[in-house]
């Protein structure tokens, strides 16, 4: 496991967190950002936001009234609305790490039609388009103005 | 101590290498000084599958997220629109979107044709020549025709138009109005060694290919061969005069954290438009007490940015997503002033491809628009690679309370004292965005767009810093003179986005490129009697 500095706490709480922002979606055949893999790599990923991801898991704790891993559907749902609203710039941060995580994941990318791969050195072909779109512009006079 | 040198040039980006290049055929010392280091092309984000999340850590546009040893803190914080750099060397060319349009000839004349600011001593006329040179050497590709300039000839054929570019320009055909390829340093052919756009889509942190233009593979690898001395992780902390009120040399710290002093006959100034007022205010004497070549009082003053207005929507059909060059179209309708509207000078519409997975999920997160929960499955595949923008790029007028001091507080890693900014939009800015959205609204719903949504300014998006040591003839109101040379001090020159006089509305590297081939050839015609 990463260097992480989180308790066990924190952790218990920021994979449930994860997994409320972005649920398994079965009807796409997507694992959840509590996912294990995926939650070892957000883990592995808080680096220049761990600050922030600390302060805004006090605050979640704070709103949660305790573990945010410990309650119930309705509630989580209920506290999760409030972070949401609330949770400012450490949210932020937070939430930004999961998704970063989220969406590099294999299998996520291949649901979603992507290439699980690096850019360099494949690339990817852009259509060259229809130059003659250019035609009326090409009529056009001269726009700038000339200056003696 | 160092043996003395002809030419110091402090920075080793767009114009520190552009101006080393052009004196190189002189023969003379020349040793640049750049406090970050090479960057190898395995280095780039594309390289690897964490591309996109390197955005957000070493490859960061903001050199406070960034934070590598190499950078120094901005405190930016009273400012609306944050700083974009990058140290190393190629400066930042190593972090641009290769956008590479020049400045129109009415950029030059303001006061002449509009009543505003000033114009500038020099024209477009005068840098012609340069903008032609530095397009061969950076390796420009465009099309040759556009209404909206002087003749040109850009000597690659234009970035592909793409599904986003097709649409845009079928929505502009509609509607009337210009668009253009742009012009761009992206290489769509192989030329001078570098090897052409495959179309990794992940520009603006470093090609992995070499396809797009940076100094360190264009300029740097010829002015070394010419004898050139590029000596890296220096961070220079003040310039030193002597007696005659002249540039001795430079303090700077090195690799190893020693401090070394550098003598100069000749010191260049090139470290962009917060850089430089920084080391020019950290230069401060008996002689200089408000800082090197300040009798104006005007060093860090008149700072200017380009406001950047984004409009973005969603297509029903999937485009190009973040595959290819970000930009690839402008649009000059709106560039040029117009008495019907209520600001003066005007913008640069510049279109966008689109974004990648994680950016998508980021910002419709942080907008809104993407929820939370079960439903967030389905609305991101309504959003991902369905994404249509543009930017208006505005020209921003120079004011003085717009301004590069340096902060009481915050240091650099070597002790040296940080910039700070004090930075407001002006009211003609805001009405120019305003008027930028609007029309921008009228492109996407041509094109199909709906869900559309705005930032202004983009918060990330103080790219271009300039005007905080600006040219002029009159030593009272200028810093340095028409050739690039400090009113002050006679043997320091000022070649980056500092000296503008006013901003333009487009992307200023290609004008900056051009001033520092212009002010090198000057030098190089009045070497005789340089300091006269």
């Amino acid at each position: 496991m990463p260097n992480h500095h989180l308790t066990a706490e924190q952790i218990r709480d920021l994979r449930a967190l994860a997994g409320t922002i972005i649920p398994p979606g079965p009807t796409y055949g997507v694992p959840g950002a509590d996912d294990e893999l995926i939650f070892k790599d957000i883990l592995g990923s808080l680096e220049r936001d761990h600050d922030d991801i600390c302060r805004a898991l006090a605050h979640l704790a704070t709103l949660a009234d305790g573990a945010f891993a410990d309650l119930g559907p309705e509630r989580r749902t209920e506290v999760a609305a409030a972070f949401r609203e609330t949770g400012g710039a450490p949210l932020a941060a937070l939430v930004r790490v999961v998704l970063l995580c989220y969406y590099r994941d294999d299998r996520v990318m291949r649901s979603l039609g992507q290439e699980p791969r690096a850019p360099f050195p494949k690339g990817h072909v852009v259509e060259q388009g229809d130059w003659s779109l250019l035609d009326p512009v090409r009529a056009r006079p001269r726009m700038y103005r000339v200056v003696e | 101590m160092h043996d003395k040198v002809d030419v110091l040039i402090i920075g080793s980006g767009a114009s520190g290498a552009a101006v080393a290049w052009s004196l190189a055929d002189t023969r003379m010392r020349i040793l640049c000084l750049e406090q970050g280091d090479w960057v190898k092309p395995t280095d780039y984000p594309s390289n690897g599958r964490d591309w996109e999340a390197r955005l957000f850590s070493d490859f960061a546009v903001s050199p406070n997220r960034r934070a590598r040893p190499t950078d120094y803190p901005i405190n930016d914080a009273n400012s609306p629109i944050k700083v974009v750099n990058f140290n190393g060397v190629g400066g930042s060319t190593i972090m641009y979107t290769a956008h590479f349009p020049r400045m129109h000839p009415s950029d030059f004349k303001v006061r002449t044709l509009d009543g505003v600011a000033d114009d500038w001593p020099i024209d477009y006329a005068t840098l012609e020549p340069y903008f032609a040179e530095n397009d061969r050497m950076m390796g420009v590709s465009g099309l040759a025709g556009d209404p909206a300039y002087p003749p040109k000839q850009p000597p690659m054929p234009p970035l592909p138009l793409g599904k986003s570019g097709t649409r845009f320009g079928t929505a502009m055909n509609r509607l009337g109005w210009h668009w253009w390829p742009s012009d761009s340093t992206i290489a769509t052919t192989d030329y001078e060694g570098r090897a052409r756009c495959i179309n990794l889509g992940h520009c603006t942190p470093g090609c992995a290919q070499g396809a797009k233009a940076s100094t360190d593979i264009t300029y740097w690898p010829h002015a070394i061969r010419a004898g050139v001395e590029l000596r890296t992780l220096c961070r220079v902390r003040e310039i030193t005069t002597d007696e005659h009120r002249m540039a001795s040399g430079v303090v700077y710290y090195d690799a190893e954290g020693q401090e070394q002093f550098q003598p100069a006959e000749v010191v260049i100034l090139a470290c962009n438009g917060v850089g430089t007022p920084r080391l020019m205010l950290n230069s401060v004497s008996a002689r200089f007490p408000n800082g090197i070549a300040n009798s104006s009082g005007l060093v860090g003053k008149n700072l200017m940015f380009h406001p950047y207005a984004l409009t973005y929507g969603y297509v029903d059909e999937p485009l190009d997503g973040n595959h290819g060059p970000p930009l690839c179209l402008w649009s000059q309708e709106f560039y040029e002033t117009d008495p019907q509207r209520d600001f003066v000078r005007g913008y640069t519409f510049q279109f966008g491809r689109g974004v990648g997975a994680i950016m998508e999920a980021i910002v419709s997160t942080n907008a809104g628009r993407l929820p939370w929960g079960e439903d967030h499955h389905r609305v991101y595949r309504k959003l991902l690679n369905h994404r249509i923008g543009l930017s208006a790029i505005c020209e921003d007028l120079p004011e003085e309370h717009n301004r590069v001091t340096l902060d009481p507080v915050l240091k650099d890693s070597s002790g040296i004292p940080a910039p700070k900014l004090d930075y407001t939009i002006s009211a003609n800015s805001l009405k120019m965005m305003d008027h930028g959205i609007a029309r921008a609204k009228e492109i996407l719903t041509a094109a199909g767009a709906g869900n559309i949504a705005v930032e202004s300014p983009i918060l990330n998006g103080g790219w271009h810093l300039l005007g905080t040591a600006r040219m002029g003839t009159d030593p009272e109101r200028s810093v340095v003179n028409e050739w690039g040379r400090c009113h002050d001090v006679k043997n320091l020159f000022i070649v980056d986005g500092s000296i503008w006089v006013t901003s333009g509305g487009v992307n200023p590297t290609s004008t900056i490129q051009a001033l520092a081939l212009y002010i090198a050839d000057s030098i190089k015609q009045r070497l005789a009697n340089l300091f006269d």
